[in-house]
């Protein structure tokens, strides 16, 4: 791999982390429909604040322009992507197909997804595909870059695409002792990054992480924890009550609705609650950069891109480190 | 058992249109164990056909009968005079026996009366679920007996997904999350080291991916007339 000097993708986001420096990444929800101008303002939002920027893929099961399509368009922004790729939409065959199209347009992360059930989104009459399932997927991906083969052994005559790739974690989906041996599969399969599901609860996640650190899990694979900002308490209280897999403390809905108390002003109001839902997010940042084995932070402002800056500008991360040099292994 | 629920009655009736002559065939095996086309439906069916027909002015004549197993043609020999008699076949089986019928009398005109829906077993009295959906190369040995082909909503060989949460699957409340289910069993009977390698991709060749399918026993083939 001398043409990459040693990387194995060399994405930015790859030289960040093996810089070892805290990573930033974010997230680009692509619009449902065919604007390119939307990307483009979405992705000057994020430019300079992060090294790369998820693009969702179908996200909560609702049709929007491919992570593909809109993480050309980003890159040619100047803003990193990571796409996303669930299996709920593809076959081996569609998946492995997709892969060589967005590595010929310069597309060098992915992240591997189960993806969400059709039920939730606009088309629940859907069939679901799940071919495979989000390890093997990692394990598929990591198979085309590191033994030059399709999953189906056949040798791959020619470019052969090289991704930095990353899964997902949720640390508070149950069963919860069974979660941090599932990253332990998911870092196996060769996931050189994990992002996790939103983190409000720090103390669970902290208990997720000391066994994480205990297996050495963390030695094996970049961990970056997902925050997100809240915007209303109202928010707060739907992933508490409604969002299966997301643990939102109490105190957490509480600070939120604390933060308009006493506000008549319908706008004030909201811009109080926005303010708080950046500080909470930017506090949490602030404790994750103290646990052990986290690597970075995931930033999912859904539909708030603009929360991003002012977020990474509160948790003391910008300007965004810059790395050139060659790996020293 | 193959469990199958009957269509609704105003579906049953535009299915048999304007035939004069309707023959309801239930069927005695497991459409009789989930109530759905036993003998009993066959006569409710026959009698609300009936009724109805007579009520919109456009009587029909409608007989019933009800076969051991509707799915082997050898078991629809009985009933070839009232298949003759009649201008459409509706039958109460599950979409092996309808297409049994069809295919055992091919000028009769069948149409399907139930829903075939699942593989599966009766949890209480008058409540069934999915247990296999005949994929074709088990791996219940690997999964503390939990099939996650047929019980988790993404067919996961690798699971959870990160929608499991307190036992329940992220698609709604009402459904047991597979891989819980596999965790705890396998945990309990101290065989978690079963679900720690990674389950390589499914060869669905098996399934029904790979066409339909057809199992041809040599052993067990009678031999063919002329060839020794
Ligand atoms: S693994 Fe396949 S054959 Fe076994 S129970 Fe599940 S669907 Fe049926
Ligand atoms: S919640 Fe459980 S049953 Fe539902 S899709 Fe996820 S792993 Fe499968």
């Amino acid at each position: 791999m001398s043409d990459l000097n040693g990387y194995k993708s060399g994405s930015n986001l790859e030289k960040i982390l093996r810089a070892g420096h805290f990573a930033v990444t974010a997230e680009l929800g692509p619009p449902k429909n065919a604007d390119a101008e939307v990307i483009r303002k979405k992705a000057a939002l994020l430019k300079g604040c992060v090294e790369a920027a998820n693009i969702t893929d179908n996200q909560t099961a609702i049709v929007r322009m491919s992570s593909i399509g809109a993480g050309a368009l980003a890159l040619r922004e100047g803003l990193e992507p990571v796409m996303q790729m669930t299996c709920r939409d593809r076959n081996r065959l569609g998946m492995q197909g997709d892969l060589l199209g967005a590595y010929a347009l310069g597309l060098r992360n992915i992240l591997c997804l189960t993806g969400d059930h059709q039920t939730f989104g606009n088309h629940p009459q859907a069939k679901n595909v799940h071919d495979m399932d989000s390890v093997q997927l990692v394990q598929m991906v990591v198979g085309l870059r590191d033994k030059g083969c399709f999953q189906c052994g056949e040798e791959i005559k020619g470019v052969v695409p090289r991704f930095f790739v990353g899964a997902a974690e949720n640390p508070f989906g149950d069963p919860f002792e069974f979660r941090p041996l599932r990253l332990g599969k998911k870092a196996k399969a060769g996931a050189d990054f994990i992002q996790t599901q939103m983190i409000y609860n720090v103390p669970k996640f902290r208990e997720f992480m000391k066994r994480v650190v205990d297996l050495g899990v963390h030695k094996q694979t970049y961990i970056l924890a997902g925050v997100g900002p809240l915007k209303t308490p109202g928010a707060a209280k739907y992933m508490r009550d409604q969002v299966p897999g997301m643990d939102v403390p109490d105190e957490i809905v509480e600070r939120m609705e604390t933060a308009g108390k006493g506000i008549e002003d319908k706008k004030a109001k909201a811009a109080a609650y926005r303010e708080e839902g950046l500080k909470i997010c930017i506090d949490i940042i602030h404790q994750m950069r103290e646990i052990e084995g986290v690597a970075g932070a995931h930033i999912m402002a859904i539909e708030w891109e603009e929360a991003v800056k002012p977020i990474v500008e509160g948790a003391g991360l910008l300007p965004r480190p810059v790395v050139e040099a060659v790996p020293s292994t | 058992m193959i469990v199958a629920e009957q269509k609704p009655l105003e579906e049953i009736r535009s299915l048999t249109g304007d035939a004069k002559r309707v023959l309801v065939v239930g069927c005695g095996t497991c459409v009789t164990v989930c109530f759905a086309g036993g003998a009993r439906e066959a006569a409710i069916v026959t009698a609300s056909l009936r009724m109805a027909s007579k009520i919109d002015g456009h009587e029909k004549a409608v007989t019933e009968a009800t076969v051991q197993r509707q799915c082997e043609w050898e078991y629809l020999d009985e009933i070839a005079e009232q298949v003759r008699h009649a201008d459409l076949v509706l039958s109460l089986g599950c979409g092996v026996g309808v297409q049994a019928l069809a295919e055992r009398y091919p000028d009769a005109v069948v149409v399907p009366g139930l829903n075939t829906t699942f593989m599966g077993l009766p949890l209480e009295q008058g409540v069934w679920a999915e247990r296999c959906a005949a994929c074709g190369q088990c791996i219940l040995g690997l999964t503390g007996g939990v099939c996650p082909i047929a019980r988790c909503s993404k067919q996961l060989l690798n699971g959870p997904c990160g929608g499991s949460s307190k036992g329940k699957c992220e698609v709604n409340p009402e459904i047991d999350c597979a891989w819980q289910m596999i965790y705890d069993k396998l945990k309990s009977q101290n065989r978690l080291h079963l679900i720690m390698e990674i389950t390589p991709p499914k060869d669905w060749r098996t399934s029904r991916d790979g066409g339909p399918r057809k199992i041809v026993r040599e052993d067990l083939r009678l031999p063919v007339a002329g060839k020794v």
